[in-house]
């Protein structure tokens, strides 16, 4: 199984590498966008701003890389935090910016939800996965993931969301449609209950 | 719901592990790495690490071992020490720290909090504040290792990090740093009250009462101990049943069945 961790300059890529490692996958930095060609998973990770990764995603040239790759040749693409958020329609982080548009929906601040605590939302959350998620599959209800974001992902669609967390108001912790999968917390930095979320999107098998 | 973190600090000089009192005194207390795969195997909720020379020493990061310690860190791992520019937490990240703490050149050039906020994302930037209490019953922030005063107030301080783009802040009692006779728990509310982003108490965690007295009196979003973890038969895990039996949201361990 080969993974490939879009390398885009937005945080660190380390974390994930040694995590999907662990799981055994044979796991590549794409440093360029013909590195995906290879790969038969597309992890999109990142840290940093909406528009500073989309940015960064427009510069180095992914876009039709990785749309040919995940729509056209299905591909299973995980988006992670700040990558999860990328696969929406548009964000207002650093100014209003397109995003890949993947899965329909916007990226606002968690308090224009209405949020009353703290912000960032860090730390560990309980997680509250959909039956039928391909990446919950497995794990207990209320399984605490380690969150560390200000903004979120609201979809167009309810149905594109896969699980929820309680910070004051719901928000999507995971998202998924069809072979397109994202999760606002962190897997490789939420110990084991974080691999058995990278082992479901590696066991995952495209129809 | 969030749960309230319960995080080991390690503070680390040269080739190994030490703590103090007061921020003095050290006293060793083993190497690094083992204590690093503990921890990660006994599934903590964060680590902070700190590197206590590097700023007295005006030295850089120490990269190569950041990532020996990271790559064996699947939970939340925060480094500490010789932060001075954006280029050293660029490293730093790609060494695999997850958030980078920086206290004394936050008071030489307050504009790195900003442009590392702004480049790098709030979120992995904890601003750190080491207080003491004067003769005058004022508080006052210290940089350089708890060596210099900086005239400033810990709360108008965790303010202005704020306002530059800290996600976070970490507060030490540098009086209680060490002596496990509890948190400084007015210094902890002061600053709780003061800003609106997550504060982690930190220095004189003894017992697990005072982990509970930090959240429900300090209002502290996390509690970072090290003697209790160091030198007690206290535990990370303990902490964690101590803090839940009074109501307390912390965090369930995940049993995989591999």
């Amino acid at each position: 199984m080969r993974v490939a961790v879009i390398n885009y300059g937005m945080g660190n890529l380390g974390s994930v590498r040694r995590a999907l490692a662990e799981l055994g996958a044979d796991v590549c930095i794409a440093e360029t966008p013909p590195d995906l060609r290879s790969a038969d998973r597309i992890i999109l990770p990142g840290v940093g701003s909406f528009a500073d990764g989309m940015a960064n995603l427009v510069a180095q040239g992914w876009l039709d890389e990785l749309r040919g790759e995940c729509c056209e040749r299905n591909k299973p693409l995980l988006g992670i935090c700040l990558g999860m958020q990328l696969l929406a329609s548009d964000g207002t982080e650093g100014g209003h910016s397109l995003g890949l548009d993947l899965i329909a929906g916007s990226v606002v601040r968690l308090d224009t939800l209405g949020c009353q605590h703290r912000i960032p939302h860090v730390g560990w959350n309980g997680v509250h996965g959909r039956q039928d998620s391909v990446l919950f599959k497995g794990l207990p209800e209320g399984t605490d993931f380690y969150f560390v974001h200000s903004f979120v992902f609201r979809t167009r669609n309810e149905a594109h969301v896969s699980a929820t967390a309680d910070y004051g108001v719901m928000i999507a912790a995971a998202v998924e449609r069809d072979h397109i999968f994202g999760t606002q917390f962190h897997p490789e930095k939420s110990s084991k209950a974080g691999f058995k979320v990278l082992q479901n999107f590696l066991s995952y098998q495209p129809c | 719901m969030l749960k309230v973190r319960i995080i080991p600090t390690l503070l680390w000089k040269n080739f190994g592990l030490v703590k103090g009192v007061g921020f003095d005194s050290w006293r060793r207390v083993g190497p690094v790495l083992p204590a690093v795969k503990v921890y990660n195997t006994r599934d903590v909720d964060e680590l902070i690490l700190v590197d206590i020379v590097a700023t007295r020493e005006a030295n850089e990061p120490d990269y190569a071992s950041v990532q020996d310690f990271a790559d064996e860190c699947f939970v939340p791992f925060t480094v500490a020490g010789g932060v001075r520019d954006c280029r050293h937490i660029q490293q730093l990240l790609r060494a695999g720290a997850d958030k980078i703490c920086i206290n004394t050149e936050a008071y030489q050039s307050p504009t790195l909090i900003a442009e590392a906020s702004r480049r790098f994302g709030s979120q992995c930037i904890v601003a750190s504040i080491d207080a003491r209490r004067g003769q005058d019953g004022h508080y006052e922030c210290l940089s350089h290792s708890g060596t210099r005063p900086t005239g400033k107030r810990p709360e108008d301080w965790a303010r202005e990090l704020e306002r530059l783009g800290a996600g976070e802040i970490l507060i030490t009692s540098i009086d209680r740093d060490g002596t496990m006779a509890g948190y400084d728990l007015e210094l902890i509310k002061r600053v709780v009250d003061a800003v609106q982003i997550p504060v982690i108490a930190s220095g004189g965690a003894g017992t697990y009462q005072h982990l509970v007295e930090a959240v429900l009196q300090g209002g502290a979003s996390a509690v970072a101990a090290a003697s209790m973890f160091h030198f007690t038969e206290q535990t990370p895990l303990g902490a964690k049943t101590a803090l839940a039996a009074h109501g307390i949201p912390v965090r369930a361990r995940y049993l995989s069945h591999e």
